[in-house]
């Protein structure tokens, strides 16, 4: 029997690493990004890149929110068919929400789409007792919902109101989004999309829109589109002044 | 004497209470009845899985939220995926509240609570991610290769890939 | 000192164990509110993600921050030494830990998963001020335990002063603690402020003291024993000092605010425009809470009588639980400023003053940590000798005389 399976193994191991040789060989066109950054599945994340988010809010139309929801078709929250029927308006859970902005002295209106900020210093993993609240290695803010224990202390701290508490028994979950009454969640950057290389939905989706408002990338590579973006002028975080180094970044407002 | 009868008396009664009391489980409760799984094997043998399946479950958890790793073989997504059937009709679906649900199975013949799916999906979904482990695509640039068909190509050659 | 306190285990009258059952009940539909509220999650409340700490925890910390306050009886005796409160220290004692687990449970059954509070105990980030309560709060009641067995126990006396200050010390620590989970809150501008410790300090005296008096009152006028109005006036004056000084802060930290213009805004939410918020700060905390006491504390005529004492630490009850109220709602309601010099609004109530309204749940769960705490104190007394047969004017200062402190002191309880 464990014969067979070391056979198996093996053999899957030797086709897996031809199909992927193959896959450079045979598919014109198609380029693997950095080999050398592109995370395997069973090695840690590290440091050595940090996940940041440009909006470019001069790109963001003021009736448009495909950000939103194509955030809410892949994390499963939201929209008409939410799984939360008993919560108030108020009580329903929101990872990312458009906010409209009119300058008091010149009458100018914005629109940008506003989510977790994925601090370096996040303010929710300082006050979170249980450590449930913390910051990946790569800069991604997350909440660990298995020690979660429902305070809401995070949500107290968060300077952006990005986290929202669950107030219901919840069915139907996105298999790549566990979500369940009783623990805090927020914007996660898809975390589960980034670790297999993939952009998070809110930016497929405005680039879909043909907008590319949301160009997302590591901060840490010099040669990243973000990279470049950010040396712009007029690029600024939200409430700089706290000092929390945010991943997020606005450009034009 | 009398104190003595007395004592049978209670005895007797007290004999007759715990028989009563545990008749069902003298009877015996009802076995579980698990469904099986997809292919002939599970990720680790059968015994290991039962006394260990919580580790494995766990440490994964651990090494998935706070490092990033995504493997396969203890995710609790890939569990789901083989060991809980997708049903064609959507109404017919056995979810975790079932005693016929795989995981409940067990957890309801041996009385211990799962806290798993108060959060997390009880039955398949595609993730859209696992495929994507095959080659690495590019941000928004040309598209991929045919996933599909390279997973299928690689399902029939002899299992899931690592 | 010549005369020993004679301390008595009080005795179960059926009046006794019919208020006892009241504040049985209490709990009871507590817990049942908090089981509804943990089955059916807390969309039956009238929190949101809004204002996400509610009605429970204005209680809780409300009860939690009194708690600390109670000992000070205590401390006054142990540490600073003032004999005539030195019958009034076990009572004080009980009362503290009895309203820090009265508090303590709110908070528990609050949470989201209270089925994880042994996650809470076990894991641990020490930057968060909350970690540190566990201990503080922990520490407090196994502090006050042994400083309590000091007292009980004849043996143990000679540890009492040591006990009586590291229990003084634990809780300036654990009320600062306290303070701090809302002063540390750079994000909202109605809290970040370090004046919030030694304002939470200051209400801990005040709050603490107020519901000894109550409690000491309602115990001792329930049994038929004996208090004499020296002890009553020595404490009536402290709390008419402690409800000053909380006034004093509450002045510094708006002067303060208003005189930064940044500020203007929650300045003018809090003071003016923010509806329920400005009534209860200035008709309860400011009013019936600060103001009216200290007129019935400190008046020439008024401050002489027991029920003005009665009726003052009645509304600087009131006027606490408001001022939790404004401090933890009315911190939450006023909007984040995001976007300074914006007009803002979202689908996710940005730029607006956040709705909330207590539910049913929310308040009994609070009175339910209410009646933990009075229910406890109840079993205390009649269990246990806390209570002192006596606290006539003779039996609580030996070298009291009648012309020292003249005619006054000599009324009739009124």
């Amino acid at each position: 029997m464990s014969e067979n399976r070391t056979t198996d193994e093996g053999r899957r191991q030797f086709l897996g690493g031809t199909l992927a040789l193959g896959g450079i060989a045979v598919a014109p066109g198609v380029f693997l990004v950095n080999v050398a950054g592109a995370k395997p599945a069973d090695q840690p994340v590290t440091d050595k890149v940090r996940w940041g988010l440009l909006v470019d809010t001069t790109r963001c139309a003021d009736g448009c929110d495909a950000c939103v929801r194509a955030c809410q078709e892949e994390n499963g929250w939201g929209g008409p068919d939410s799984n939360e029927v008993k919560s108030s308006d108020e009580q329903k859970a929101q990872w990312i929400r458009k906010v409209h902005l009119r300058n008091k002295q010149t009458g100018s209106t914005h629109s940008l789409p506003l989510m977790c900020q994925h601090c370096e210093h996040p303010p929710c993993a300082d006050v979170c007792p249980t450590g449930a609240s913390f910051r990946r290695a790569d800069g991604i803010v997350l909440v660990d919902k298995h020690t979660c224990i429902g305070c809401r202390y995070c949500m107290m701290a968060c300077p952006y109101k990005a986290r929202s508490f669950i107030h219901e028994e919840l069915h139907g979950q996105k298999v790549n989004a566990p979500r369940g009454k009783g623990t805090v969640e927020s914007c996660t950057f898809c975390v589960h999309r980034v670790d297999n290389d993939r952009e998070p939905a809110c930016v497929e989706a405005c680039a879909a829109e043909g907008r590319r408002a949301l160009i997302f990338g590591d901060m840490k590579d010099p040669d990243s589109e973000i990279s470049q973006r950010l040396k712009r002028l007029g690029v600024r975080q939200l409430r700089a002044d706290l000092g929390l180094n945010p991943g997020v970044h606005y450009e034009g407002v | 004497m009398a104190r003595f009868s007395a004592l049978t008396g209670r005895t007797a009664a007290l004999a007759a209470v715990l028989a009563l009391l545990s008749a069902p489980v003298l009877a015996g409760a009802p076995k579980p009845e698990i469904p099986r799984g997809k292919g002939d094997q599970c990720v680790e043998p059968t015994e290991v899985m039962r006394r260990h399946h919580m580790n494995f479950i766990l440490h994964q958890r651990d090494e998935t939220m706070h490092r990033g790793i995504r493997t396969k073989k203890h995710s609790l997504a890939e569990c789901i995926n083989c060991h809980v059937p997708k049903a064609e009709d959507p109404a017919r679906q056995v979810h975790a509240d079932s005693p016929k649900h795989f995981c409940s199975s067990c957890h309801t013949y041996t009385a211990v609570t799962i806290d798993c799916f108060g959060c997390h999906s009880d039955v398949p979904q595609e993730t859209g991610v696992a495929k994507e482990d095959l080659v690495v695509p590019v941000h928004g640039s040309a598209p991929a290769l045919d996933l599909e068909q390279e997973a299928a190509r690689m399902v029939q050659a002899g299992g899931k890939a690592e | 000192m010549t005369k020993y306190d004679t301390f008595r285990e009080v005795e179960g009258s059926k009046g006794f164990w019919t208020v006892f059952a009241l504040f049985a009940a209490m709990v009871a539909v507590g817990l049942g509110a908090a089981w509804y509220m943990e089955h059916q999650g807390h969309w039956v409340t009238g929190m949101n993600n809004q204002i996400v700490w509610g009605t429970p925890h204005v209680f809780a910390v409300f009860l939690i921050v009194a708690a600390s306050g109670a000992l000070n009886v205590a401390s006054i005796a142990s540490v600073f030494g003032r004999v005539p409160y030195k019958p009034l220290a076990r009572l004080s004692g009980l009362l503290a830990i009895a309203l820090l687990v009265g508090g303590l449970a709110v908070l528990v059954l609050d949470l989201g998963r209270p089925d994880r509070l042994i996650v809470a105990m076990t894991y641990y980030n020490f930057k968060s001020i909350f970690a540190w309560n566990i201990f503080l709060y922990t520490g407090f009641m196994a502090i006050v335990g042994f400083y309590l067995w000091t007292m009980l126990d004849f043996r143990m006396r000679g540890y009492n002063k040591a006990a009586g200050m590291f229990a003084f010390i634990w809780r300036l620590v654990l009320t600062t603690g306290t303070g701090s989970i809302f002063g540390f809150l750079v994000a909202r501008e109605l809290y970040d402020s370090a004046l919030m410790a030694p304002m939470f300090i200051t209400m801990s005296f005040s709050f603490g003291l107020a519901i000894f008096l109550l409690v000491l009152l309602g115990l001792y006028h329930g049994t038929g024993r004996p208090v004499g109005d020296k002890i009553l006036v020595r404490m009536k004056n402290l709390l008419g000092i402690f409800v000053a000084a909380v006034l004093y802060f509450v002045v510094v930290f708006h002067l303060t605010n208003l005189y930064a213009a940044e500020h203007w805004g929650a300045e003018r939410f809090a003071l003016l425009d923010g509806d329920i918020y400005t009534r209860l700060f200035w008709w309860v905390v400011v009013g019936l809470g600060s103001i009216v006491p200290l007129v019935l504390l400190f008046h020439p005529a008024l401050g002489r009588r027991r029920s003005s004492i009665v009726v003052a630490s009645i509304l600087v009850i009131i006027g606490g639980l408001a001022q939790m109220y404004v401090v933890i709602i009315g911190g939450q309601a006023y909007p984040l400023n995001i976007f300074p010099g914006m007009e803002v609004s979202s689908s996710f109530y940005d730029g607006v003053v956040a709705d909330y309204a207590p539910s049913l749940p929310e308040v009994l769960l609070g009175l339910g940590g209410v009646g933990i705490a009075l229910a406890a104190v109840m079993l205390g007394v009649r269990v246990l000798r806390f209570l002192p047969d006596s606290l006539e004017d003779a039996q609580v200062d030996p070298h009291h005389s009648r012309t020292e402190t003249g005619e006054a002191e000599a009324q009739p309880a009124g």
